[in-house]
Parts: structure tokens; sequence; C-alpha cells
């Protein structure tokens, strides 16, 4: 029981933390049709430039300032490369963002070095939150969950109850119009993407030290990305939440399984009053904990759902 | 000139470059060239006949791979006639078994072109990695699988054992490959992918099925581009689960792009780009795939036909001695922070040459120099160009 109360808690602050990331992509998605490739390098560029800053002004101070730098970063990309080749259509856009994460992971490597940094959590979050039974729910999870709570309320006010959001979701739909109504359309797709890469860079200051801080950890988070927004429905901000929680929750309960389905199987057979069969011949892939096989989870869930319901979760028709 | 001609030019020169680089490691580079050109030029089935990228190549290539390795370790034939005809038809195998698999995934891949069905074919190309790494006794791990090529007592003399002979295998796959894949464009079924590249509503409307033409095309290019790996796992006898990487689909996608949209002559300038830069550009630079990415966004900037597709004319009209100035102060700044980064910080002296000139990075002049050159030379290259306001809507 206490095992479900932390692996639920610590999989919704994954989850949640997925979700500030898939906001920022499935919006620019949905808004400018750009599948950004290097959304997850602004996550990994959040984290190290949080690593440096904190050696310089402390923690808080970088938790503030990494986000806007990197946001500003985005800007720049969307302006100098992007905005550019609109007019060649999304594969481009997309073929772009490909090369910007390129590139990126090659600075990183470059000024870091090509092994993780030494980025931890602060020494003020020390110790857990609760603890229950040797289970413990850290401190610095309970943060990380506040923070992306306060951001997915942020995200939802924002888009819902303020006049610039507004704007944002009618560009969603009839870009044209809002143009015509003498809105800078071209200024509000620069300002959500940057948007999107400050809260990239946020999830990776406040994740990279409760993970890995490394030049790979855009390419398996860019990934888990990838699945969430295909599964919750291209371009649903709704779809994305749901699921960024679930695979969160899946994902933190599949790494801490260390049954094998050698010993389901021998657990069904001797529940149903059969006698034990012989497992010495199994192939080695059912003798192994089910934790090895949480890497394949996403895209299992991606090929079920697209098999199912091609146009993901919450997604609406074919419209994409 | 028809393709036919410019066959028979790549032809000759195919035969004709052995004979000139004579060495093994050459003629092992050579090899690796064409089936580079051959991974190209199945991408190119996808790309530029269908309009779809895709992010999971990688998929068809390591399985044509890993269909060869474990062909040549079933031990079924390895003597005389039938042991040769057996690893002649092994890339064969290596196709057939990319095909199988693409006509599993295929299906919900090819459903949406365009955003959603790179995203789904990034996604399935995941999976398959994440699943070689689950099975170590069929894919090797890390550690990879290796086998031998050797073929004892073969007809001609023919046993594998030489780099040459393998080139001429794979001058003999790469010819078939490229005129199939012409002919394919040429065929009806053909002619519809390039219809739904374009307009895959009025197809439908015409009585096709979109989604079945791209999942033909699909199938196509996973049996060329299986048989380019089985053709690698020739050449290396060696595979891991390293063949299914994203690294690797990214780099078939990549110097596609970068070839361009000529079916054959994109094909070659990818694949010999493929290789020359990352086998010969890394013993120069370890920078090479910051310029391999450099190289990659300014032609999908400036080049959307690729390089295949510059003529002597556009080159003339376009060419900029500024922006060249630019390149070449970037491959300066690139160099010198290298150097900083790597050598300096292990104790190596602070002094190397980039083209022919001696940099100094321990000291401030050198860097301002560099930095003021290549920024200036920016300054004049953009300011040539006309104010880019086209992406304003």
């Amino acid at each position: 029981m206490e095992w479900w109360v932390v692996t639920l808690l610590n999989g919704i602050s994954f989850g949640l933390l997925l979700f500030l990331l898939s906001a920022g992509l499935t919006l620019t998605l949905s808004l400018m049709g750009i599948l950004n490739f290097a959304h997850a390098s602004f996550y990994m560029l959040g984290a190290y430039a949080a690593f440096a800053l904190t050696e310089q002004i402390g923690f808080f101070p970088a938790l503030l300032l990494s986000p806007v730098l990197v946001g500003l970063f985005g800007a720049w990309i969307e302006s100098s490369l992007l905005r550019r080749a609109k007019h060649k259509g999304h594969v481009s856009e997309l073929m772009l963002t490909f090369g910007v994460a390129m590139l990126v992971f090659e600075g990183v490597t470059l000024v870091w070095g090509h092994g993780p940094v030494d980025y931890r959590i602060p020494p003020v979050f020390e110790g857990a939150f609760v603890s229950v039974y040797g289970h413990s729910f850290s401190n610095y999870r309970a943060f990380m969950m506040a923070i992306a709570l306060l951001m997915a309320g942020g995200i939802w006010l924002g888009l819902n109850r303020t006049r610039f959001g507004l704007v944002i979701q009618a560009a969603r739909t009839h870009p044209e119009m809002v143009s015509c109504l003498g809105h800078d359309v071209p200024r509000i797709f620069k300002w959500v993407f940057a948007g999107g890469a400050g809260l990239a860079g946020l999830a990776g200051v406040i994740g990279g030290n409760a993970f890995v801080t490394e030049p790979n950890m855009a390419m398996g988070m860019g990934n888990l990305l990838f699945v969430v927004i295909i599964v919750g429905g291209l371009g649903s901000l709704a779809g994305a939440f749901w699921c960024a929680l679930l695979l969160g929750t899946l994902q933190t309960m599949a790494v801490t399984l260390t049954v094998s389905i050698a010993d389901v199987l021998k657990n069904l057979t001797t529940l149903g009053g059969l006698s034990a069969p012989n497992f010495d011949g199994i192939p080695h892939w059912m003798a192994q904990p089910l934790s090895n096989f949480a890497p394949l989870l996403p895209y299992v869930l991606l090929v079920v759902v697209l098999t199912w319901r091609p146009q993901g979760l919450w997604g609406r028709g074919q419209a994409a | 000139m028809t393709p036919t001609i410019k066959l028979r030019w790549w032809c000759m020169a195919m035969a004709v470059l052995p004979l000139v680089f004579t060495s093994s490691y050459s003629t092992s580079l050579m090899t690796q060239m064409l089936v580079g050109i051959l991974i190209c030029l199945s991408y190119q089935v996808l790309l530029s006949q269908g309009g779809m990228l895709s992010f999971g190549h990688a998929i068809f290539t390591g399985a044509g791979s890993y269909a060869v390795i474990h062909g040549l370790n079933t031990h079924l034939f390895e003597i005389g006639a039938t042991g040769w005809l057996w690893v002649i038809a092994l890339p064969l195998l290596g196709g057939l078994t990319a095909a199988a698999v693409a006509a599993m995934l295929g299906w919900i891949a090819t459903a949406r072109s365009g955003t959603p069905f790179a995203m789904i074919t990034l996604g399935l190309g995941e999976l398959v990695w994440a699943a070689a790494w689950m099975f170590p006794d069929w894919s090797g791990g890390e550690a990879g699988l290796s086998a031998d090529r050797t073929v004892t007592d073969p007809p001609f003399g023919m046993s594998f054992a030489q780099a040459w002979h393998l080139y001429a295998l794979s001058a003999v796959y790469v010819l078939a490959c490229a005129w199939a894949v012409v002919r394919f464009t040429q065929t009806p079924m053909g002619l519809m992918l390039r219809a739904t590249r374009d307009r895959a509503v009025r197809v439908a409307f015409l009585g096709y099925n979109p989604h079945l033409i791209r999942y033909i095309a699909f199938i196509v290019s996973a049996f060329i581009a299986g048989i380019a790996g089985g053709l690698t796992a020739l050449n290396f006898e060696f595979v891991s689960v390293d063949s299914f990487s994203l690294q690797r689909s990214g780099s078939a996608m990549l110097f596609t792009v970068v070839g361009g949209g000529a079916l054959i002559g994109g094909s070659i300038i990818g694949g010999v780009l493929m290789v020359t830069a990352s086998v010969v550009l890394s013993t120069f630079t370890p920078a090479w795939s910051a310029y391999v990415g450099l190289l990659f966004i300014w032609v999908v900037m400036r080049w959307p036909n690729g390089l295949s597709g510059m003529t002597p004319r556009d080159v003339l009209a376009r060419a900029n001695g500024w922006g060249l100035a630019t390149a070449i102060g970037t491959i300066f700044l690139i160099e010198m922070t290298y150097h900083w980064v790597t050598a300096v910080a292990a104790g190596m002296p602070a002094t190397l040459d980039i083209l022919m000139v001696s940099v100094n990075v321990s000291q401030a002049s050198h860097w301002s120099l560099a930095i003021a050159f290549t920024a200036v030379a920016y300054w004049l290259a953009s300011r040539g160009r006309t104010p880019s306001r086209e992406g304003r809507s």
C-alpha cells in the first residue's frame, strides 16, 4: 500500500514535469504547425544553464534566470531560422529543428564534456517530505511538483483568462482573421515559441538535478515527449496533460517492478492449482525483471494507441 | 542526358575507381560509400518521391544487417558454389527481412504523411532500438555479433576474403537497385506516389487509396534499405544494437536532404558525403558533426533542392565572397574553441594550425581578430541578401 502511495506521488511529479515540457511542444505544434525537435534540447540547456549559474549566483536566482535565458535563445531560433523557413513548409522547419538539436548537443558536449555534470539538489531540500514505512517521497520531489502545478495552473489561466491567451487561442484556428484584427501574428508565434522554450528550460532546471544532467538527456526526454503528444492527441493541451500524468506514473511504476514474467507465470500456474512447470529452459528475456522492459513501455503504448485510435486519446478527427 | 546514359558513366566510374585506389582501406571506404548511396537512394523513395520524412530508417538498415549476420552464422553453406551463392544472396535476404518488418510496422506509420509520419516513425525506431536491447541473446547487445563471410573453395576464387570482392558485390547490388528505383518511379505506382506527395486529397477523390500507396512505398524503401544494411554487415562482418540507433536514422535523413531531390545524383552526393564526413573528416577534426549540422542547416535554409540541385548558374548568381569568409571565420572559431576546451585543458600547447594559419588560443588578440572577422563577414554577407521579410505573413 505505502509502496503504491509513494510510487504514485513520484510518478505524478515526473508526469507534471513531462507536462511542463509537452505543453510548449504541443502549443507550438498546434499554433505554428512546427514539430520542434529541439524542444528537449531547451530542457537540456535549462539544466546546464542552471548548473553553471548555480555555481555563480546560487540555486534560486538560477531558477529564475535560466528559463529566461533559454526562452530568449528560443526566440532567437524562431526569428533567425524558423520564420525564414516558413514558406518552405513544415517538413523543412522540422528538419531545421533537428539541425538545431544536433548543434545544441555538439555545443553542450564541447563545453561540458560527454559525461554527466555534478548538478546537485540544493542542500535546502535534503530530507524526506513524507515517509511511509521506509518508502520516502523527497522534499525536492514535492518542490518539483509544486512548481509544475503552479506552472500548469499558470498556463491554463494565461490561455483562458487573459486577453493575450485568447488571442493565442484564436490564432491557433484563424491566424488570418486575427492578423486582420490588427494583432501581429508572427510576434505572437515568436513569444509562444519562446514561452514554450522557457518552460522547457524551467523543467530542465528542476529536472536536471532530480535526474541526470548529461548530453544524452535531450534525446531520451524528447522521445518521451513525442509519445506524450501523439498519444494525447496532436495539439490537444488537455490530452498532453493527462497523457503526461499517465506516462509518468506508468514509467515510474515500471522501473520499480522487480518481478519477472517467469515469476508471474509461476504464480498463475500455482494459483490455478496446477503443478509448477519446470522453468529451467525458459528464454533469457522471460527471467528478467519487468523493470528492464520499462524503456519499451512508452513505445508500446504509442503503437497500441495508434492502432486503436489514430488521432490520439484526446485528439479530434483527422485534422492536425 | 537520359538516366541510362548517366548510368553508363557511373558504371565506368565504379569500375575504374578501385583500379586507381587499390589499397584495401580505400576499397573498404568506397564500399561504404556505395552502401551510403544505397541508403540515400532508399530514403529518396520516401522523401523526394513520397514526401515522407522518416526518423526510423535505421529499423530497416538494422534489420538487414541482423538478417545477414544471422544468415552467415547459420553455417549452413560455407563451401563451394552453394556457399558462394548463399553469401551473394544474403543482402537480398536482408532486404526481404526489412520489407517484412516494414509490412508489419508500416500501416500505422503511413496513415498520415508530414509531421505525424515523422513522429510515429521516430517512436517506432525507438521501439525497435529498445526492444533490441531487451533480447541480448539475439542482438548481441552493445558487444554485438560477428560473423565470417569467407567461403572456402569458391568459384572464380571470389572467396569474399578480400575487400575488392565485396566492393564488386556492392557495386552490382547498387546498380541493380538504382535501376530498379528509377524504373519504379516511372511505373504508374511511382506516378501515383508523387501525386500522393503533392495532393493526397485529390488522389483519394480519384479513387486511389493514399494510405495504401504510401504503405507500398514504405515497404519498397525498406527493402532497398535492408539490402544496404545487409551489405554493411557483410563489409564489417559485425553488427550491434547501435545499428538501430536514432543517430543512424538521423544521418540517413540528413545526408539525403543534403544530397537533394535528384534521385540518382542526390543519392550519390549524399552517400559519398556520409562516409566522407564520418570517416575522413573525423580524422581531421573532432568537431566534424558540428560542421555536418551547420552544412545541413545551410542547405535547408538556402538550397531547398540540396547540393545536387545546385546549377552552375545558381551558384554564380548567389556566389558571395563574404559568405565564404563567414564560413572560414566560423571554422576558425569552432576549431579554436575545441582546442581551448579539450587540448589546452589537458595541458597541451595552445598553438594549432587551422587551414595553414597558425593560431595561439591563449592570446586574446587572436580571439578578437577571429570574432571580429567572422562578425564583419556575416554582417556584410547578410546585408547583400534581400531583406528577409518573406516569412512575415
